[in-house]
Formats: C-alpha cells, structure tokens, sequence
C-alpha cells in the first residue's frame, strides 16, 4: 500500500503516562518518539497493523494558545472527542486479559448484533470501544 | 486537587454502601480511587482561574462517575455513591456535575434510561412492563408517563414507530446509534408538564376567543 491514511492522532493529558497504558496495558508498540525541547512527536502501533500510527499528542502551547490548550485539556477529560474502535478476536478474553492489567473497562462484553462488545477509556479520558471481529 | 480519600476511607465507604451496586463494581470503585493518584499530577500547566469545575483531573474523575451511570443505568445513583467514585464531596458533585456535562446527574440519569428503554422497544420484543423494570423504574405508570412526556410518544406507540421504520444502522457501533437517540432533556421533566399544560391551557383559551 503506498496510499492511505499513516497517522491518526489523539489528545492526551501526558505522553509517559499514554505510554504506559498504550504499550504497557493495551500491547501497542512506539513507532516514533522524537522530542525537540517540550515537543515530542510520540506515536504508537498496534502490533499486527504496520501501516497505521495512532499519535499520542498533548495540547501544547505554543502550537495553540493558552485558552484553548484548556479547552481542549477539559473537553478530553469529559470524554468529549471521538470514540475510537479497536477489533479484537475474543472480546471477553480481551477484556480479562486488559482488565487485570487495569485498563478501566465502561462497559463490560455484551453480545448484540452478531458480535461482543465492550467499552474502556485511556487514562486521560478517551473512548474505545472493543469490537470482537465478527 | 488535594486528596481526601484515602484507601482506607474508600474502604470503609465501600463497606457502608448499600444501594444495589454489585460486590464486584465496589471493588473496582474502590480499586479505581487508589489508582487514580489524587493530586499527584504535576504536567498540567498554569491556568487561568476558573471555577473548580474546569480542573481537568476532576472532570476526568466526574466522567468515571458519569461511565458508572452508563454502564448501569437501571441501578440506583444516590448523590452519596456517585460523589465516592468522583472522589469528591457529595455538597460539591451535582453542582460540579452539572457544570461539565450540562445536566444535573439525575436527568442525566433519566436521559440514559430513557435512551435504553427506547432501544429495547426498538429491538426486541420484550413487554413494555418488563423493559420498564429492566430499566431501573418501580412502576409501569411512572416509566409510561415519564417517558411519554420526554418523547411524546407511549412506549407502545414508540415501538410500532420503530417497527415500521427501515433501519439501515447495522454497520453503526451499537452504542453509538443508541446514543444518538438519546432525549435531549434540557429541562426538568417536571418544568415540561408543566410547560405542556400551559400550552394546552393557552390553547383552550385562545379558542374561546372568537
């Protein structure tokens, strides 16, 4: 593929600490960590998905100003921005396996539609939901 | 944000609760409140002053609260257990509730109840009564009064509206064409009857006039 969408990024209250839960608790790997002064350019990557970077961004001045830095601070932390979908094989065990590593589960694995699904947020207060591939 | 709960606080908290939270669900509030480092966090930039309600790690700890009705919208959410997974003062939560997502926690409550009864109308053929209990309501009138006036449709009426309408939401996450439904209640339910009954009595009079 030489076309396509390579990076998707997301706001997030602290880099370390989306680290942390992004490959520590959900098994992404860094693709890319680059930091010039306070910048730091962080992206991650599922495992089995090579052309597609999840960015992992804070909401910086002096990129943005002060007030909206704020804004957008808030708005994450009220689960404000846009859900986001992570396909699993076996939701249920998905969840076992993430929910014992801490993530925070919103809702717990229901069967509807042809599939499981569940719903966990990041630290800092985005939404997934985990879809079992159907 | 200084802590005031400390594990063993949220442990005897845990212990005094009473209203229908399953032993599990405590033990995750209890396991989240000392996972979530009170205060601890030094990243976050100066800000102008606002109100407290604008502290990013208390909105994040009011969406935890608001993710707990979400999950279990037929259970009972007292103020009091709200305010323990918030970790915040129960006389502080309604209001900074109200202030981060617009509604007071009850109503929001309803919203979400009323939101799930319509999906169950919608997509399974369960009794009205029992989609009214699932639901978190003690009374088939209650359920069927409270949420005619919210959507201005009976249950039954909303349901043979779904029925016949052609739904082309399969390839939508659940969750979300549910959410999407979801009344907009942006007043008391109450302040609407009585609205409603204005308005009918302002019709009635506006006929006598000739």
């Amino acid at each position: 593929m030489s076309q396509g969408i390579e990076v998707v990024g997301l706001y997030v209250r602290d880099q370390d600490e989306a680290v942390e839960f992004y490959v520590g608790k959900l098994g992404f790997r860094v693709h890319t960590d680059a930091r010039n002064g306070n910048y730091r350019w962080l992206t991650v990557q599922h495992p089995e998905q090579p052309s597609f970077q999840l960015g992992l961004f804070t909401p910086e001045q002096p990129t943005l100003d002060a007030a909206t830095v704020q804004n957008l601070r808030e708005i994450v932390a009220k689960g404000g921005m846009p859900p986001m979908v992570l396909v699993v094989d076996d939701c249920r065990a998905a969840c076992e396996r993430l929910r014992a590593r801490g993530v925070e589960f919103t809702q717990d694995p229901v069967e509807r539609y042809g599939s499981v699904d569940a719903s966990f947020r990041d630290p800092s207060g985005n939404g997934w939901k985990m879809i079992q591939a159907r | 944000m200084t802590g005031k709960t400390s594990p063993a606080d949220s442990h005897r908290a845990t212990r005094t609760q009473r209203s229908g939270a399953s032993a599990a669900s405590r033990r995750r509030d209890a396991a989240l409140s000392r996972q979530t480092p009170l205060g601890a966090r030094t990243t976050t930039p100066a800000k102008p002053a606002r109100g407290p309600s604008s502290d990013p790690e208390l909105l994040r700890r009011l969406l935890r609260a608001k993710d707990r009705m979400d999950a279990a919208s037929h259970e009972e959410w007292p103020v009091r257990r709200l305010a323990r997974v918030s970790c915040i003062s129960e006389a502080h939560f309604a209001r900074s509730f109200k202030d981060a997502f617009g509604v007071p926690p009850h109503r929001y409550l309803l919203t979400r109840r009323i939101e799930r009864a319509t999906s169950l109308l919608r997509d399974t053929n369960l009794p009205i009564t029992d989609i009214a209990f699932q639901t978190g309501w003690k009374s088939l009138g209650t359920f069927g009064r409270t949420f005619r006036d919210i959507t201005g449709e009976s249950p039954g009426d909303l349901r043979a509206l779904q029925k016949a309408t052609l739904h082309e939401l399969e390839r939508v996450p659940a969750c979300f064409v549910s959410a999407a439904q979801r009344p907009a209640l942006t007043i008391a339910v109450s302040e609407k009857r009585r609205q409603d009954a204005r308005d009918i009595n302002a019709a009635s009079e506006d006929e006598e006039v000739p």
